[in-house]
């Protein structure tokens, strides 16, 4: 029998805090879309029902930042765009998690010029990075699956030096 | 009569001497215009009767390096009549890098010579709203530049603070 048993049985369990909310937390991961260019048909890809991210709680793609834990940069970034990816990245309420997806995310890729930026971790603390051009499906889930591993470990105190918000 | 004469025989006629020279390359054809001529020869070609160029197909720039006549401006026409294109190209120089817009001939020509501005620096005379098309307006830069490095010039655009 499951938990569900137990559960009716005792009425309770004993965990810790950090475990039960990185429990709840890795298993409901909203995403911000931040589809950007090629990389986002990957993307949507991955939501759809042959590789089916709701397996993983992350079905909810959210395009409003402010209900979103993860924001997946699926594009190429360029100086003029990284305004607008910062400036949404910090509407996104904490704790919250970046993959980078794709090579021209990650490094700027193909495009070695004036006007993409060469990497988003220049702008962004970047938690994952996706490699491809643009990354399988699989792979988006792989980085999906490595982000929960990191919020699964994360600790409660993690959090209580994160930047306070002015009024 | 083929076309590329009938332009030129009709060129000739009603706008005299604006024809510097014409190159037909594997069925690319070109004419070298004055570049004070640029207006009316295209309202020649878009509404002469047997021409019909009613479509700019594209406005784009050539930065060839060179001390005289460094830029060209192209202009890439299609007739719908006789299923014909043909590419008009300016000569304008570094220090007077201006022309007169066509954006009252094809008003399409609006955007292309936004970006022919944003991309080369060359000033379309009366165009009605020349602004940066693609670069940041605090940009002070013309990319495609020959003089332009690949990877840009270190700070010239800035990244939001991390």
């Amino acid at each position: 029998m499951g938990l569900e048993a137990k559960l009716l049985k005792d009425g309770f369990l004993t965990t810790t805090i950090d475990a039960i909310t990185g429990w709840a937390r890795n298993s409901s991961v909203w995403p911000m879309p931040m589809g950007i260019s090629c990389c986002a048909i990957e993307m949507m890809a991955s939501g759809d029902p042959k590789y089916d991210i709701a397996r993983f709680g992350s079905e909810v793609m959210r395009f409003t930042p402010r209900q979103c834990d993860l924001m997946i940069v699926a594009g190429t970034v360029t100086y003029k765009m990284a305004h607008i990816v910062k400036k949404i990245y910090d509407q996104m309420p904490d704790p919250k998690w970046v993959i980078a997806m794709g090579a021209c995310t990650s490094t700027g890729g193909m495009y070695r010029t004036y006007s993409v930026v060469q990497g988003i971790d220049q702008f962004l603390p970047v938690d994952v990075y996706a490699a491809g051009c643009p990354p399988r499906p699989e792979n988006l889930l792989n980085a999906l699956m490595e982000i929960q591993t990191i919020i699964r470990e994360s600790k409660a105190r993690d959090f209580q030096d994160l930047p306070k918000i002015k009024a | 009569m083929e076309v590329k004469e009938q332009i030129l025989v009709i060129l000739n006629e009603l706008i005299p001497g604006s024809v510097i020279e014409t190159s037909d390359f594997r069925d690319d054809f070109t004419i070298k215009i004055r570049r004070e001529n640029i207006v009316e020869v295209c309202e020649l070609c878009k509404s002469h009767e047997s021409l019909q160029f009613k479509l700019l197909e594209d406005l784009t720039a050539v930065d060839w390096g060179r001390t005289k006549n460094r830029f060209s401006v192209v202009y890439q026409l299609f007739s719908l009549i006789s299923n014909f294109r043909v590419r008009l190209m300016a000569d304008v120089d570094d220090k007077d890098n201006s022309i007169e817009t066509v954006t009252k001939v094809w008003r399409s020509a609006n955007w292309a010579e936004r970006e022919v501005y944003d991309m080369f620096g060359i000033t379309f005379l009366n165009h009605p709203d020349l602004r940066r098309m693609y670069m940041p307006e605090e940009f002070e830069y013309y990319p495609l530049r020959k003089e332009y490095p690949l990877m840009g010039i270190p700070g010239a655009l800035t990244l939001p603070k991390k």
